[in-house]
């Protein structure tokens, strides 16, 4: 039966490797100026990973194969250089392997989350509330009006309780259902939630981001891909969560002209 | 000279009435098998409620026969509704975690047999033992309650994030009442947990027999000593956590809700508190806590595997200072929870590092596994297998969370399936296997029956390859983007991977039905096993060397035993066989080479 | 007077002939323990409850940490920390407690004395375990009156972060002073039966002395940071 187990462990071992290696499964194509940093860090975590389980669970079959089927005769053996080889392995290989990827993995996360927006990056803001997305563009002055928390008004649809009246700054001020930015602009977004905790992913542009109820935290990026992405909300915000999203259409300048224009004149 | 007082105050009579026999029981033996017991209730739950998530992950709209009479508002119709889902999810993992992986590893199995590893007749303080199993399955009624209230129970997840935990009823159904019942409840856990390190620290530090030093412990003893150590630290900060929520709920405190939020357009009524402040206090204790749920069964299979490898381990010493070195790290990796939660993208990178480095001793323990595997004289019995298995599992579930310490990978995973993934094989698999290859192992010891082992191995193979069936496809949902804790999945993207989740639901379903076949054996046999003998697996530890199979009440008998030997005496010459076990004063010769 | 020691139980010493050796570790040794190692395990265990209050020590250790960090937080998250000048009774119970320290010091050496038979013996050996007992009573009616005081100024638990913090931190110590409060009194009833352990009265002290520093740290904390 010792056998029969090595055989079962290697199979499972070769059988869940293979949905990876034949990339079955996949995450969405990237379409962002950062991603491909991120990516590189997935690969390479991949292969070690990877590998460190194709060979340990490989091992451990080898292992169980070969002294489950014991003789009476057979001396007890000591791996050799003892518990210490095993020691040296653990830090050298893991520890180098960790320390690598920890290091690379720095400059990933800096592109995203310790560098400043660039100056001219688009400013525009997302909230989020039970459940869904609202986005805000600043309108030709270029500025976001106040929020008034005590102003939102679903019914009325006054997502962010704009005083629009008393609020200069928010008169131009339009508000959508769905995101749509320029492609190759980096963009500033600014993220508030109304309620509870939300989160802000879309796998495609390889940004995730969760909202800090009384923190208004924030996220730069730039789409290099056309196209149009789902926005999912990953943090359980109550019972509507699983359908908290809204699309994101990446525009050329002149569609995103225009559809801006659309939307101001919607409002 | 030896304060004699020591062992004068762990006697306690053996009890005649049967109330003090089986129900209030002073003995550690008992108070062992009432944890496994309610482990076994709540685990029986909890996988029925899993059975009902996936059944509705693979069939949203699917009308489950009888669902209403759980809850006729959860489910009318027969068809589960978008709370009752997260409803029940959160009941899932809160009873799994808490109730079955913090419980049968360490507090079932390590209050029947620390004692006797370390010599003495009880633990020193058996009425906080005893306090500690009824204050638990308090908790444990407490929580389950929150099922017969009229909203139900809370939807949060086990997780219990804030503001949604902490603004009440408005945040949704369960989450008034709801969420008190569930945070009472882990604050009496916590209680209860802590009055049972109490006795596991001072039972291993105080209450070790003659000869018995602390090098001298079978690494399952290490494994209890050093999760009661963790439990010490780690549930004393959730129970102030679970007070400050409460406070927040019923007292119109303000911890973690912040001001100016707005729910169905009403403003809330708090102001000032921090929803993060949460986030650290639960996960400083939530990272302990999962190796509280892990180190057990690394003891367990420690000493389960060397057993039945008959020889020592590698080395007895590197795999305590292993254990202990991932209970020292892991109160500092527990912002990898929290990489994209908005705290300082700094502390993100801070708290990778450890995290990354806590891999080290992970490797080293499987490695000395490994290579005390070399050379063996490998038995295969079902507690065997399923140290084996644990080995497999703990690799697969380990080799995950290497993608997860590194926050830019997180960008792409955090709240995905592969997350689910990560934590069910370490947890709900690995553990799991620990929990089997005890009872396996044990149960012998503890009714004097061996539990059968054509239904054992049955039980192993259908379960070892049913589990990776279920498992392994979360990984691959996660890396596609799959987000957690939906209910349904109405993405674009997500449609594609709907059949993946029928077949881990048939698989689910599958895997769960097959331990049926594990409780009838543990039933049957519990009844009508074959007989044991005080030693049926030839072992050297010095629950094996008690006069009778079960332990008399003081486990010993009339003399305490001594100890002359290492705990994992095996490959030697001597007249017992290949083994000279802890108590025997007999001198050998080696009989394998050293390295 | 009467033995304040349980007879210990009848423990087989004739049949280990131990032969002082070299004791290894890990898979190495087979060998018995060595003379040193013995005397080590045999001469020396601290009493299970000398070795436990430590742990209950650490464990409201913890509990209180995670309280102070939680207050440190909150007062760096919202912008309404409005500044609480502590209720004076507050230092007068403060003095109370720490005399209650010493009155159980005085306590707990008498009664050693007593029950060891040495040292000078007195003819009422509880009564400053009395006398903490009642300082430790009027402590927690003083802490009782802070309250009083603190509702007639119209700070309640949620009026704002600052009184809720106070409230909850001297509510939780005042709960833990009940129980030192419980085990004086289990102390003496001990006393009054004959049974009562040394260690018992080590570790009964010890909990109130920590109960002490920790109210002393508390009133640091509030001072500094209410």
């Amino acid at each position: 039966m010792g056998k029969f187990f090595a055989v079962t462990i290697v199979v499972i071992a070769i059988l869940s490797a293979i949905p990876i290696v034949r990339h079955t499964w996949e995450a969405p194509a990237d379409v962002s100026a950062h991603g491909a940093l991120i990516d590189e860090q997935m690969s390479e975590t991949m292969a070690e990973a990877g590998l460190s389980f194709l060979a340990s669970q490989f091992l451990l079959g080898w292992f169980i194969w070969r002294y489950s089927a014991f003789k009476p005769g057979d001396k007890i053996k000591s791996f050799p250089g003892g518990a210490k080889t095993m020691v040296w392995a653990a830090f050298l290989l893991v520890g180098t392997e960790c320390l690598a990827l920890g290091v690379f993995g720095v400059k990933a996360w800096a592109s995203v989350y310790l560098t400043p927006p660039a100056a001219d990056a688009m400013t525009m803001q997302v909230q989020a509330g039970q459940f869904a997305f609202y986005f805000r563009y600043p309108g030709p002055d270029g500025k976001l009006g106040p929020i008034h928390a005590n102003l939102i008004n679903e019914a009325n649809q006054n997502f962010y309780g704009l005083d629009q009246d008393h609020d200069t700054d928010s008169k131009d001020d339009i508000v959508t259902a769905e995101m749509a930015i320029p492609v190759n602009r980096e963009v500033h977004l600014l993220m508030h939630s109304k309620d509870v905790g939300h989160s802000f992913y879309v796998p495609a542009l390889r940004v995730h981001q969760d909202f800090v109820p009384g923190l208004d935290v924030s996220l730069h990026f730039t789409a290099t891909k056309v196209g149009r992405y789902e926005i999912v909300c990953t943090q359980l915000c109550g019972l509507g969560h699983y359908n908290m999203k809204a699309y994101l259409s990446v525009l050329s300048p002149q569609d995103f002209d225009d559809w801006i224009k659309k939307q101001a004149a919607l409002q | 000279m030896h304060d004699m007082s020591a062992h004068a105050h762990a006697t306690h009579q053996a009890p005649t009435s049967f109330i003090r026999k089986h129900v209030f029981s002073l003995d550690h033996k008992v108070i062992g098998k009432q944890y496994y017991g309610m482990a076994l209730a709540a685990v029986i739950i909890g996988m029925f409620l899993s059975w009902l998530m996936r059944i509705h992950l693979g069939w949203t709209n699917f009308a489950i026969p009888g669902l209403h009479i759980l809850s006729a508002n959860g489910a009318p119709g027969n068809v589960m509704t978008p709370e009752y889902y997260l409803q029940l999810m959160t009941m899932h993992a809160t009873i799994m975690v808490f109730f079955v992986l913090t419980t049968a590893p360490f507090a079932a199995f390590g209050n029947y047999f620390l004692p006797i590893q370390v010599g003495a007749e009880d633990m020193p303080f058996p009425h906080f033992n005893m306090m500690s199993f009824w204050v638990t399955f308090v908790g444990f009624l407490v929580l389950v309650s929150s099922f017969f209230v009229s909203d139900g129970p809370t939807l949060g997840g086990w997780t219990q994030y804030a503001p949604l935990s902490a603004v009440g009823s408005v945040g949704g159904p369960g989450q008034g009442l709801g969420v008190v019942l569930w945070a009472a409840s882990i604050a009496i856990f916590c209680v209860g947990q802590l009055l049972g390190s109490l006795n596991f620290i001072t039972t291993t530090l105080d209450m070790r027999t003659k000869g018995m030093s602390m090098w001298r412990l079978p690494l399952s003893a290490w494994a209890w000593f050093i999760t009661s150590v963790m439990g010490l630290t780690a549930f004393a900060v959730l129970m102030p956590a679970c007070i400050l929520l409460i406070l927040d709920h019923v007292a119109g405190t303000s911890f973690f809700v912040p001001s100016n939020l707005v729910i169905n357009d009403q403003m809330q009524p708090h102001a000032g508190g921090s929803t993060l402040l949460w986030q650290h206090l639960f996960w400083f204790f939530g990272h302990p806590e999962v190796y509280i749920a892990i180190v057990p069964g690394m003891g367990i299979v420690s000493h389960v595997l060397i057993t039945n490898l008959r020889r020592p381990m590698l080395s007895h010493r590197v795999l305590i200072y292993s254990m202990g070195a991932l209970a020292v790290l892991s109160y500092m990796v527990y912002g990898h929870h929290m990489f994209v939660s908005g705290m300082n993208p700094v502390s993100s990178l801070a708290f990778s590092f450890p995290t990354l480095v806590i891999t080290i001793p992970s490797t080293i323990v499987v490695l000395i596994w490994l290579g005390s595997l070399y050379g063996s004289k490998m038995r295969i019995n079902t507690a065997s297998l399923f140290a084996l298995g644990f080995i497999s599992m703990f690799i697969s579930g380990g080799v995950s969370g290497f993608f997860l310490a590194q926050p830019s990978i997180d960008i792409m995973l955090h709240a995905t399936y592969f997350v689910v993934g990560h934590f069910h094989m370490v947890m709900g698999v690995a553990a799991m296997f620990g929990i089997f290859a005890g009872t396996y192992f044990w149960f012998p010891k503890m009714y004097g029956r061996m539990m059968n082992e054509t239904l054992g191995k049955t039980h192993f193979w259908l379960t070892f390859v049913g589990a990776y069936c279920i498992f392994m496809p979360f990984h691959y949902l996660g890396i596609a983007g799959n987000v957690r804790r939906y209910q349904a999945f109405v993405d674009d993207y997500l449609q594609p991977l709907i059949p993946v989740h029928r077949f881990i639901t048939v698989a689910a379903v599958a895997t769960g039905a097959v331990q049926l076949i594990f409780l009838f054996n543990l039933f049957y046999s519990r009844f009508w096993g074959e007989p044991a003998p005080d030693n049926p697996w030839q072992g050297t530890s010095l629950e094996w060397s008690t006069p009778t199979t079960p332990p008399p009440h003081n486990n010993f008998g009339d003399h305490l035993p001594v100890v002359y030997h290492d705990p994992y005496q095996y490959g030697v010459e001597s007249s017992t066989g290949d083994y000279v076990m802890q108590t025997s004063p007999e001198q050998v010769n080696n009989g394998h080479d050293e390295a | 007077m009467a033995t304040t020691v349980h007879e210990p139980p009848k423990v087989d010493r004739s049949r280990d002939p131990y032969r002082p050796s070299d004791s290894g570790i890990g898979g190495g040794s087979n060998q018995g323990p060595s003379a040193r190692e013995l005397r080590r395990t045999a001469d020396y265990s601290p009493p299970p409850s000398s070795t436990g209050i430590w742990v209950v020590l650490a464990s409201i250790s913890m509990t209180f940490a995670a309280l102070t960090s939680a207050l440190v937080v909150r007062q760096g998250a919202g912008n309404d920390w409005r500044h609480l000048t502590l209720p004076p009774i507050l230092y007068l119970n403060t003095l109370i407690l720490i005399a209650s320290s010493g009155a159980l010091e005085i306590a707990r050496r008498q009664m050693n004395s007593f029950m060891t038979g040495r040292g000078e013996k007195t003819s009422r050996p509880t009564r400053w375990l009395y006398i903490t007992l009642a300082l430790g009573l009027l402590f927690v009616a003083g802490q009782y009156v802070a309250w009083l005081e603190l509702r007639a100024r119209g700070l309640f638990l949620a009026t704002n972060p600052n009184s809720s913090f106070f409230y909850v931190l001297t509510a939780l110590h005042a709960v833990h002073v009940s129980g030192g409060l419980g085990g004086l009194l289990r102390v003496i009833r001990r006393f009054r039966k004959s049974i009562l352990r040394k260690s018992t009265l080590d570790a009964t002290s010890r909990y109130w002395h920590f109960m002490d520093g920790l109210w002393v740290y508390l009133m640091l904390l509030l001072w500094m940071k209410l």
